[in-house]
């Protein structure tokens, strides 16, 4: 039997789907009894589907992008 | 672009000193891209591609600056799951349960500036190889078997990289979550 320690461990593989059949199986069997895992690996399910849309913190400025249209037009004759 | 060039400032950060460093070596990046878009074969995704440039750029300019970041997770000074250690019984059963959250969904938790804020910090807050690893795969969504190519990684250290990662970064939510949660019981 896995504890509750041994999920968390997995929880990512488990989330990724990169665990084998024998450990996936265990993994179901713990979160179907343990609500506290359950709401563990939900938590990180939903850090994971969040980052993926994090709002980007940076846009190139006007001069990276001056200079980039610049290194085009060089490089097309 | 636009939506590459914040990823790509990320990345360099990692690798290079400071940010006029950073900026440098992307803007270098994009030149190489667009140089070499000739030769771009195609036989990984183009953000791949620009990936792997500014990773080759950023290496290098970083150790001309003497800083070096090392991919392997077993190098690393610090255990597996740090985060959690203190947080089960002898007999590995929770201690200290984690607060529900009340958010369900990403656009829900995203909702809040102070929790998308408290990511970015989480984020910035790793080691070096663990930041990588988690803005390629989880923030820019890279299949893990081009983050191994990027970095010149094995499959067993990436996962082990991206899983502490994510433990860390849904720790630096649990209190704030947690708490709305029990203002706003659902």
């Amino acid at each position: 039997m896995l504890n509750c320690r041994d999920v968390t461990a997995r929880a990512s593989d488990f989330i990724d789907a990169q665990l084998p059949l024998r450990a996936r199986v265990q993994m179901r069997m713990h979160l179907l009894m343990c609500r506290v895992c359950r709401e563990y690996v939900r938590q990180m399910a939903l850090v994971i589907r969040s980052l993926r849309r994090l709002p980007a913190q940076d846009k190139p400025s006007g001069t990276l992008k001056r200079a980039l249209l610049q290194a085009l037009r060089a490089e097309r004759p | 672009m636009e939506s590459l060039h914040g990823a790509l400032l990320r990345l360099a950060l990692t690798f290079v000193a400071d940010r006029g460093a950073a900026e440098e070596v992307v803007q270098d990046t994009w030149l190489g891209v667009i140089r070499g878009l000739g030769s771009f074969e195609g036989r990984s995704s183009l953000k791949t591609w620009i990936f792997r440039i500014l990773v080759n750029r950023a290496r290098t300019r970083g150790a001309r600056d003497g800083r070096f970041v090392t991919f392997s997770a077993l190098e690393s000074s610090e255990g597996g799951d740090s985060e959690l250690a203190d947080r089960f019984t002898a007999q590995g059963r929770w201690q200290h349960a984690p607060p529900a959250w009340g958010a369900r969904s990403p656009e829900e938790l995203l909702l809040s500036r102070e929790t998308v804020a408290r990511l970015h910090e989480a984020i910035a807050a790793l080691p070096a190889n663990q930041r990588v690893v988690l803005t390629l795969r989880d923030v820019e969504g890279a299949e893990s078997s081009e983050v191994c190519n990027i970095l010149g990684l094995s499959e067993t250290n990436q996962r082990v990289l991206l899983h502490r990662a994510r433990v860390k970064v849904r720790a630096a939510l649990e209190d704030l979550l947690g708490r709305r949660a029990r203002r706003a019981p659902r």
